[in-house]
Formats: C-alpha cells, structure tokens, sequence
C-alpha cells in the first residue's frame, strides 16, 4: 500500500514539482477559458492570454525562485 | 489524416529526446541494483515495470479513441503544460546555477549505497532491489508513455512518436548494457532544456486547440511557439545567473 501511495505521489509529481509554479499556469489556463467564452468573435485572444500568461508564468517564476 | 512532417518531426524529436533522458536516468537504477545484487533481480525487476507498463498502455490506449478530440487537446495540452513547463524551468534553473545539476554517477552512488545500507538492515534485500528497479521502470517509462501519447495522440502520429521513443530505449540500453555504467556523458539538461522547450509549445499549442483558437499557421504555430520558449528560457537563464546567489540543495 505504502509502494502504492509513494508511486502515485511520483506520478503526481511528474506534473507538479513547484505548487506555486502549477497553480499559476492553472489559472493562465483558466483565463485563456474564460476569454474564449466571454469573447468567441476574437478566438485568438485566448491563444494569446494562453501563449503571454505562460512565457511570463516562467519568467516570473525562475526569477522569484532566485530570491527566494 | 495526412502526416505532415512540420507536426511530425517535433513529435518524433521530442519523443525520442526525452525518452532518452528517461531511459538514462532509469539505466541508472537499473545498474545500481544490479551491482549490489546482481542482474537477476535488476532483470527480473525491469521486466516487470515493462510488462506494467505495456499493461497500462494496452489497458488505457483504446479508451483515447472514444474521447472527444477537443476534450483531449485539451486535457492532454494542460497536462503537456504542466510537464514540460515544469521540465524546463528545472533545466532554467540548473543551466544558471540555482540548483545543482543532475549527475547520473552521484545517483548511481547514492543509489548503489542506499540499497548497500539496506543490505545490512533488511534480510528482503532481493525483493527491495528488485522492486527499486520495478518503480524507476515503471515511472521512467510512465513519462516515456505520457510524452508519446500527449506529442502524438489526436493528429495520428502515436505510430512515430512510438517509433522515435522506442529508438531512445533502445539505443540507452544498447549503450548501457554494453558500458555496464551510468550514461554520465549524456548532456542531460540540455536534453531537458530542449525537451522543456518542444513540450511546452506542444502545450500551448494543443491547450489553444482544445479552447477552439485557430492558430495562425496552423501546426507551423508549433515553431514559433518553441521559437519563442527558447528566448524567454535564455533570458531566463541570464537573468537567473547570478554569483551571489547560494544554490539550493
């Protein structure tokens, strides 16, 4: 069971290494979702909001994690 | 559904180069166990991550065709994401000092004496070694699995993606078993950097697919969203690199 657990938090962790660093590609993910809804004439915004939120998603955090 | 290789050749690329890393870093356990214990449970261990793996793939592979193609775009985009993005801000963060660089003959020690401490505690120790083989077969080959299905499911290109994968595999363990050492030679975070790179514009890419955004220049958006990965990695890179900062352990 222990085996179990510790190999699913492995696979978990294949995605999630930083929390800070997923939870905010989550919400540029969200954003992109929600400017497609409000604004489905302009499809590319989101492509956009999904393409610039993600570039300075990593900027942001490599720099920070420098700081820290 | 036409392969065009502008979609095909990162797919196959990016398979194949991080399947590379994978097999590197699971050779390096799969080596440890075998010269604490010997090959029959490295072996023995291995090929039941295969057989797992090979179950896993058979089991899951039919349910991808019955999902909707934008619910999948989708699903695999954000995971692709999340994957790759976290690849390469940890190749970032090596290439500029941050953190120390992963060295395949510190983890072939380190996992050569954890496995030796056991020894002396845990009369098991065949069973352990043989399971720390199961697990990195397992986990490696997950990540081999999930990269081949996220650059290759939805636009039929599983077949080269697999094809590119397997010739990684293969040419590690060629290697491997031949040297019977860790692949230290094998510049992994530059792999992981341009794996980190390709990944991540194959995440926004199919994420954008699923959302239902008509990328300009279609699967050639591909390019220009590595193109443009790279750049930011490499400010990144200069912008991390710092002498006074202390690298975390």
């Amino acid at each position: 069971m222990k085996t179990l657990v510790n190999i699913f938090r492995e696979v978990a962790g294949l995605f999630i290494d930083d929390g800070l660093f997923a939870l905010a590609l989550s919400v540029v993910v969200v954003l992109a979702a929600i400017v497609a809804a409000i604004a489905p004439a302009v499809p590319i915004a989101a492509g956009v909001v999904l393409l610039v939120g993600c570039l300075g998603v990593l900027l942001g955090n490599v720099t920070s994690t420098r700081t820290r | 559904m036409t392969i065009t290789w502008t979609l095909a050749a990162p797919a196959v690329l990016a398979a194949f180069l991080s399947s590379l890393v994978e097999a590197v870093e699971a050779l390096t356990i799969v080596l440890s166990v075998a010269t604490v214990r010997g090959w029959r449970p490295a072996g023995l261990g291995a090929l039941a991550g295969l057989a797992s793996l090979a179950l896993i793939v058979l089991a899951l592979g039919p349910l991808l065709d019955r999902v909707p193609l934008h619910a999948l775009q989708l699903a695999i985009g954000v995971l692709l994401l999340l994957f790759g993005m976290r690849w390469l801000r940890k190749a970032i963060l090596r290439a500029a000092g941050v953190i120390p660089l992963h060295d395949e003959e510190l983890a072939f020690a380190t996992g050569t004496a954890a496995l030796r401490d056991q020894a002396q505690h845990d009369t098991r120790l065949d069973w352990l070694a043989g399971l720390a083989a199961y697990k990195a077969m397992l986990l490696e080959g997950l990540e081999v699995v999930f990269v081949v299905i996220a650059v290759g499911a939805g636009r039929g290109l599983l077949v080269p993606a697999s094809i590119g994968a397997l010739a990684a595999c293969a040419l590690v363990a060629a290697v491997g078993f031949a040297v019977r050492r860790p692949l230290a030679r094998v510049p992994e975070n530059t792999l992981k950097f341009t794996v980190g790179v390709m990944l991540s514009a194959f995440g926004v890419f199919w994420t954008g697919e699923g959302l239902g955004v008509p990328w300009p220049g279609e699967d050639l958006a591909i390019l220009g969203f590595a193109a443009l990965f790279l750049m930011v990695a490499v400010a990144a890179v200069r912008l991390a690199r710092s002498p006074a900062v202390e690298p975390i352990p």
